[in-house]
């Protein structure tokens, strides 16, 4: 292990392991550690007492410190940190760090643990952490020795930081970070055991640019990875070089600009139907930093049969992504930075000299006018004259309000899928939600650790009236910590995509989808401490949104009362193929 | 299809926790599992045997890899190889049937290592079919107790499995 030591000044020091932690997260340019403190991290806290190098942010649920410290993380790029309690910290936790891991957030999660001699004893406030965890992590830790918290930390940020990224655990005893030790925080690690790579093969990326150029039907598909690669610079360079069609998947959303002509709308489950169909029928699809998940494509066999020519590139950083559901004919295992970089230089280096031709122009017009035709059904098209709110024209309001520039975090269900088809990310890292795990409550937690890491931006919550309750005591923290995000609650009193799959598949029988006694949300978010609003006639929709954001130091939480039927249109059902959509006018 | 996979992990608490719950959290097999330290301290090599297609035990492969304890993964029936598992097996052995499950015992090249008046503890180390013939040979009612440590493999030749 290469162990290189910083500057004399910050070594050799004999500090508690709380110190200790303190250290490495100011070492690692952590600026906010979200947390709830406990028994097991009394002392952390104390080290976090009265410094003023990391800023603690205090959560009212841990699972809220986990989302809060991931939102951060989706909105930066930079590790989110949390620290919790031992036992219910950490079971409370658990969820959020799970959500961190399907989307392949960096984070680095603290938790506090019963004293080494206690482990094992059924103490109070005793799990197996890094047993639990285990599964829902890229990696976990559990710190026996004082003298290794420093190396561990150095390792848990290295790990959750590189190759795709994940959550990282360390599970510190409460006895360790009480122990001193010398404090020496290596800039550099070497693990024999983990080596992402990041280089693609050079033979591999000449064969799929071969067959990219020769590509009559091209595709190209653009996932969370390309996000989260910082990749889209070079995904936009790469599409406009080429003129193909792109699709961005619910994770890969702003990687490509949505106002683009060449982007065809999201793809997958709701996805558009040009994007859809364009998937299904390319000849050559270009697969970016995205897996193939079944929301994406649906059933993977009638993916593959139903166009059984179709050559697949797959560029990603993790191996076991590539042909995982569906079979791939040239993987590239690489970032998606760095291999997009290689193509794109061959590519110049090519059309400048001749030896490589330019895609068939005549195959790629007719392409793009089969394109036309599809995005000619206008899919996604809603009745804009109904007396009551539709929940579409919401986010198109918001859209127009905010010109397309606020950071939008949102919770699950419909109104997840409704912020995503018609808020045009041009951006990346602006669209911030639960992807992969599909985690109701992440909303308002994430909209707080994005407004504390972009405190002049505009930043919204697209939330339901189900999802916003099962983090809404968050609404306090926000009120501790002066985080003025706008709540948009598109209220239809129903979980709307449960109904939805009730009406469609299980005979309208809405069981238990339907919620009574909400809340009055405007005098909840007012005995919080915050400005609430209720709007149920669709001309009043814009105004209540420019009156909101106009209130530039108040969190406003606006309650749209909304069309209880409305369905989130196209919908390809579950298990069926990517192409067998169901549009609006077909019910 | 059957494989044969040989993993070097870091010789840390939990590693082979972190391999066993990737096969049970995936719905992989695992038909046998061997763990121990090598020659150097610091790793411990795992030899798991596994059914699956070959696209499975490709996911499998690339899951482990994955994995950050895991310095190495190599499916040793991708190459010629040597495998061996151990097996003690107890008997009855009175009477009659004394002399013949001796001879049976030595048939086999096995070694009886504990002898009471009325059985016989056998140990036997081969390939899982050798194993298997062995016990089809003995007579089933006489069969008291059997334990195994699953297969231990390494690669024919001078090929080596290095960190």
């Amino acid at each position: 292990m290469e162990l290189k030591l910083p500057p004399l000044a910050e070594t050799g020091e004999t500090l508690t392991g709380a110190e200790i932690l303190i250290r490495c997260l100011k070492a690692e340019g952590v600026e906010f550690v979200f947390g709830y403190p406990g028994g097991a991290v009394l002392h952390i806290y104390d080290a976090i007492f009265g410094q003023k190098d990391v800023r603690h942010i205090l959560v009212r649920h841990e699972q809220g410190a986990i989302h809060a410290a991931d939102g951060y993380a989706r909105a930066t790029g930079k590790p989110g940190v949390a620290l919790v309690t031992s036992g219910p910290g950490v079971t409370n936790a658990v969820t959020g760090i799970a959500t961190a891991y399907m989307d392949s957030i960096p984070m680095v999660i603290l938790t506090g643990q019963v004293p080494t001699r206690a482990i094992g004893e059924d103490a109070f406030q005793e799990c197996d952490t890094v047993g639990i965890t285990r599964p829902c992590v890229k990696h976990n830790f559990l710190v026996k020795d004082v003298s290794q918290l420093a190396i561990t930390m150095k390792k848990a940020f290295h790990i959750a930081t590189t190759g795709r990224p994940g959550p990282v655990l360390v599970d510190v005893p409460k006895d360790v970070s009480n122990l001193t030790a010398p404090f020496h925080y290596p800039d550099k690690i070497h693990m024999r055991s983990y080596n992402p790579v990041v280089k693609g093969h050079s033979g591999q990326i000449k064969k799929a640019l071969q067959l990219l150029l020769d590509a009559k039907r091209p595709m190209i598909y653009v996932g969370g990875g390309a996000v989260l690669g910082n990749a889209s610079e070079e995904v936009t360079e790469l599409v406009r070089t080429l003129e193909y069609p792109c699709t961005n998947t619910l994770m890969g959303l702003g990687a490509y600009p949505a106002t683009d002509k060449r982007f065809v709308g999201m793809l997958g489950m709701h996805g558009t139907v040009e994007a859809n169909m364009a998937m299904q029928t390319c000849d050559v699809l270009l697969a970016v930093g995205a897996r193939f998940d079944d929301r994406v494509i649906g059933n993977p066999t009638h993916f593959s049969a139903g166009n059984p020519t179709r050559k697949i590139i797959h560029i990603d950083i993790d191996p076991s992504s590539i042909s995982k559901r569906v079979k791939v004919d040239v993987p590239i295992v690489g970032g998606v930075k760095e291999v997009l970089q290689d193509m794109l230089t061959q590519i110049k280096a090519g059309f400048s000299n001749g030896a490589r031709h330019r895609p068939d122009a005549e195959s790629l017009a007719a392409w793009w006018s089969q394109i036309a035709a599809w995005r000619a059904k206008d899919c996604l098209k809603y009745d804009r004259k109904a007396a009551i709110i539709k929940p579409q024209m919401v986010i198109e309001k918001l859209y127009e309000v905010t010109k397309g520039e606020a950071f939008i975090t949102s919770d699950v269900g419909q109104h997840q899928m409704w912020a995503a088809q018609f808020y045009k990310f041009d951006k990346p890292r602006r669209w911030i939600n639960s992807g992969g795990l599909g985690t109701m409550g992440v909303g308002l937690p994430y909209a707080m650790g994005v407004k504390l890491a972009f405190p002049d931006a505009d930043v919204a919550c697209v939330t339901g009236e189900s999802s916003i309750q099962m983090c809404i005591q968050e609404l306090s923290t926000c009120k501790q910590y002066h985080l003025p995000v706008k709540v948009i609650n598109l209220n239809n009193r129903y979980m709307g995509m449960v109904r939805q799959w009730q009406e469609f598949f299980h005979g309208n029988r809405y069981s238990e989808s339907y919620m009574d006694s909400l809340p009055d949300f405007a005098k909840l978010a007012e005995a919080y401490g915050h400005v609430g609003m209720v709007i149920d006639k669709p001309g009043d929709i814009e105004g209540a949104l420019r009156e909101a954001f106009a209130m530039k130091d108040r969190l406003v939480f606006l309650d749209f009362v909304t069309d209880q039927s409305e369905n989130v249109f196209p919908m390809v059902p579950g298990g069926k193929g990517i192409s067998e959509m169901i549009l609006s006018e077909e019910l | 299809m059957r494989h044969i996979l040989s993993i070097l992990v870091e010789n840390e608490a939990g590693a082979l926790s972190r391999v066993a719950g990737l096969f049970s959290a995936r719905g992989y097999n695992i038909e046998t599992l061997t763990v121990a330290p090598t020659e150097d301290a610091t790793l411990s090599r795992m030899t798991i045997v596994t059914t699956g297609s070959d696209d499975v035990v490709e996911q499998i492969t690339k899951q482990l890899n994955k994995l950050v304890d895991v310095v190495k993964v190599v499916d040793l029936s991708e190459g010629k190889h040597i495998e061996r598992e151990l097996m003690l097996v107890k008997v009855r052995a009175a009477g009659k049937d004394r002399e013949e499950i001796k001879r049976t015992a030595d048939i086999f090249r096995g070694k009886i290592i504990d002898v009471t008046d009325k059985t016989y503890t056998i140990e036997l180390t081969g390939t899982t079919e050798k194993l298997e013939a062995f016990l089809e040979a003995l007579d089933r009612a006489s069969i008291l107790e059997t334990v195994r440590t699953g297969v231990s493999g390494i690669g024919r030749g001078e090929w080596v499995l290095k960190a």
